[in-house]
């Protein structure tokens, strides 16, 4: 199926929960709300037209200093699905707001989701519900915050040994 | 007395001999430097003529720790145990800018040099440096050792 | 206590890092009352590739649970990328998978190309095939070479790394470097090939052949190696799918997945290549899909180097070509200077091979991202102006606001970079798809029910390469 067959296949399932859509440089993209996550998930694996069984990246984006997104939601989970027999590809996203930073998990679809939410957790401190053990992935226990939100400076250091340089 | 330093001292040089040339190293490889390393050590540019071939990878029985590769904070404790753990005598080598101040990694998670957490004997500067550079490196470690009071 | 916690759902941190402490310690003791013995494969291990940590849980020799724990390397690739101008994040690339730098370099620079929807030229598309193979071929015989060293073959080893030094001599008379080479370029490459390119890969490629042949003769038969790698390790072809594992491991097991076919980039859909599979997908298979892959890889450079286009050869700083220099000064003459040298420059030695002729071969004649060539820069005022502006904070390289995905098949498997623009001259967000993090994941499912003995060929059949894992 090329792309937008495949957007149209979701927006017919899911009318209403389908916030937006585009196809910007060629990858197509879906945006939908962060409750319907798991139903639209469970549909793309599932559904044997759709077929994406892999679930190629699961990141985090976080809009604090985009210009122009002041209204919406701070935080952005976006899903890379490839479908190995029919060798199409879809981006899912799903806007968090910063007030409730929780996201269904995807680990009962897919097990790499496991590590990819841990990194999201690391990197972001965006909850996963259901996951079974959220610990960090790439830092250290002792690590405090959340590196790659836009309000951690780069070069805020928290060593566990050694000095405070 | 005039002859008990005589004796001490040639003692001092035909330890330090030895010992230059019989380098057991920990080959604490993390990053991207280990590819030069794994060249260095290698026939191109072999490291087993300088008698610095065989690494041992248990702290108890090297005697050089080469770090190689950028520490990170996560990875820190580890070195410092690794270190701790060598018995003496031990020198120290920091292969690569990482290890030396952090190279361009001036971030929230690498150690901006193992100096910060180890003495260090010789630092070899490169991202990654050359295996010329090793071995100049390597060398100057061995004019090191062979010029310190030996301890036994 | 056990490696892997049964408590639902979140964690409490202060349990965590209690339980942290202990392993790291050698401290507690095991509460479930078994005895099964916990052994730390602690960072610091030859085997290892130094920064991986597997915590296993023993029954005798038998793997009962296996704990990974990765992170030792993260050195903030995606945060630092942030930090400066597009070009400036080439260098962080080159350090992703430092064993195949140039996949990454322009894997990076046809996501960012993607984004702002320029075409680079076609001479570029080909040197970019060519590195990209020479890449990949050097990463496999670390990969093979390091794990037959680990599994005792020694020989091997040393065999596979004079033939990756006769490759990385091409590549340091490419770009200058051996390793870290920073040669991608959004638009284009840094310099274009040097003129013995060509008779230097045949050079390292019947090298590279012939040590393919003697390690062969070596490995592929011997039955100590085929005891250890047969067998062990397997990874199912639905466990495969369901870790998104890609690259070698996906096709040993059996499913014909590869970048390069599913969704032609650069100019793969021009050369012909077969994708080796392999069917049981244990670590055997790794081995046998690895040593066809290097074949097929020079396979594909050796046709790309046939069908390399050259380029315009007399061009202007315009890239307008002209015939006779004679024509130039008539125009002078007569007042027609716009657009004219101003200055004729003579190139210092170290920038050889970017002189104006060979820039414009592989870069994409496109104002607004590509650094106009020396000449043009030091010899006129437009190409001056136009370097400033590329060079200068707060202008540069500006794609339009928005989010791309671009993937190549890097020598793991699909190596993908997800960029958000916000339509400044730094990207607002870097992420990199790393294709070894997901073998890494499906990693207990190769180990557990394995020996222990089976974790270092397992392991090292994974190449697992840490600045890619962690970023």
């Amino acid at each position: 199926m090329n792309g937008i067959d495949i957007l149209a296949r979701l927006t017919e399932r899911f009318g209403t929960a389908m916030l937006a859509s585009h196809a910007e440089q060629g990858d197509h993209t879906a945006l939908v709300e962060r409750a319907a996550l798991p139903e639209v998930l469970r549909f793309c694996r599932d559904d044997a037209a759709l077929g994406f069984d892999m679930l190629m990246d699961l990141t985090a984006v976080d809009y604090l200093t985009y210009p122009g997104r002041e209204d919406a939601p701070r935080f952005e989970i976006v899903y890379h699905l490839y479908s190995v027999p029919h060798n199409h590809r879809v981006r899912i996203k799903a806007g968090v707001e910063e007030d409730d930073l929780v996201v269904p998990t995807a680990v009962p679809l897919w097990p790499i989701a496991d590590w990819f939410e841990r990194e999201v957790w690391d990197m972001f401190g965006l909850r996963f519900a259901g996951h079974r053990d959220l610990r960090r992935l790439l830092l250290y226990e002792q690590f405090e915050g959340h590196p790659l939100r836009k309000d951690y400076p780069v070069s805020k250091r928290q060593p566990l040994i050694g000095p405070r340089n | 007395m005039g002859l008990a330093d005589f004796f001490t001292t040639k003692l001092d040089s035909a330890l330090g001999w030895a010992r230059k040339y019989s380098i057991f190293q920990y080959p604490f490889v993390t990053a991207c430097c280990g590819m030069e390393y794994m060249a260095t050590a290698c026939s191109h540019y072999d490291v087993d003529r300088f008698g610095a071939g065989l690494p041992r990878f248990s702290p108890r029985q090297a005697d050089v720790l080469f770090v190689v590769g950028t520490i990170s904070h996560k990875m820190a404790p580890v070195l410092r145990r690794v270190y701790d753990q060598m018995t003496e005598p031990k020198w120290v080598v920091a292969f690569g800018v990482c290890t030396c101040t952090g190279g361009f990694y001036d971030n929230y998670a690498t150690v901006q040099g193992i100096d910060t957490i180890l003495p260090v004997d010789v630092y070899i500067p490169g991202c990654p440096p050359r295996p010329e550079s090793v071995l100049d490196g390597l060398m100057k470690l061995q004019d090191k050792i062979a010029a310190g009071r030996q301890r036994f | 206590m056990t490696p892997t916690p049964d408590t639902a759902s979140a964690t409490p941190p202060a349990a965590a890092s209690r339980r942290t402490q202990e392993f790291f310690l050698g401290e507690g003791v095991p509460e479930s009352g078994t005895e099964n013995l916990v052994v730390n494969l602690g960072p610091s291990h030859p085997a290892m590739h130094g920064i991986v940590r597997i915590v296993t849980e023993l029954d005798g020799e038998q793997v009962v649970k296996t704990d990974v724990e990765i992170g030792y390397l993260h050195r903030a690739f995606e945060k630092e990328c942030e930090v400066g101008p597009y070009n400036a994040a080439m260098p962080y690339t080159d350090r992703l998978n430092y064993v195949s730098p140039l996949i990454n370099n322009f894997g990076f620079c046809s996501a960012v190309e993607k984004l702002l929807g320029i075409q680079v030229t076609e001479r570029c598309d080909y040197i970019r095939v060519i590195l990209s193979e020479i890449s990949r071929i050097s990463d496999h015989l670390t990969c093979v070479g390091a794990s037959a060293m680990e599994l005792g073959a020694f020989t091997v080893f040393l065999y596979m790394i004079k033939a990756r030094e006769y490759l990385w001599e091409v590549i340091e008379a490419v770009t200058g470097a051996r390793l870290t080479i920073s040669h991608g370029r959004v638009g284009g490459l840094k310099a274009d090939l040097p003129p013995d390119f060509e008779a230097g890969v045949r050079r390292a490629f019947a090298e590279t052949r012939t040590v393919l042949a003697e390690s062969h003769k070596l490995l592929t038969t011997n039955r100590i190696f085929v005891d250890r790698m047969q067998g062990v390790g397997i990874l199912s072809r639905e466990d495969a799918i369901a870790y998104a594992v890609t690259g070698p491991l996906l096709r040993a097991s059996g499913v014909p997945f590869d970048v390069r076919r599913a969704t032609p980039y650069w100019v793969y859909d021009r050369l012909d290549f077969e994708i080796p599979v392999g069917e049981s997908g244990d670590n055997y298979d790794r081995y046998l899909v690895r040593m066809a892959e290097m074949e097929q890889s020079m396979r594909i450079a050796e046709q790309a180097l046939a069908r390399l286009p050259g380029g315009p050869v007399n061009v202007d700083h315009e890239g307008r070509p002209f015939a006779l220099p004679a024509e130039y000064v008539d125009r002078g003459k007569l007042g027609k200077t716009e657009g004219l040298l101003i200055t004729d420059i003579r190139l210092s030695p170290n920038l050889a091979g970017q002189e104006r002729r060979h820039h414009v071969k592989v870069n994409a004649p496109d104002k607004r991202t590509v650094l106009p060539p020396k000449e043009t820069t030091y010899g006129s005022i437009e190409g001056l102006m136009n370097h400033f502006m590329l060079i200068m904070d707060g202008y540069g390289i500006r794609p339009p606001r928005g989010e791309v995905y671009f993937a190549v098949e890097g020598a793991n498997g699909e190596l993908g970079f997800y960029i958000v623009s916000d339509g400044t001259d730094r990207p607002y967000r870097v992420r990199c798809r790393p294709p070894c993090l997901p073998p890494m994941a499906a990693l207990h499912r190769m180990l557990e029910g394995g020996m222990v003995a089976d974790i270092v060929p397992t392991f090292g059949s994974v190449n697992m390469i840490g600045g890619e894992l962690d970023r």
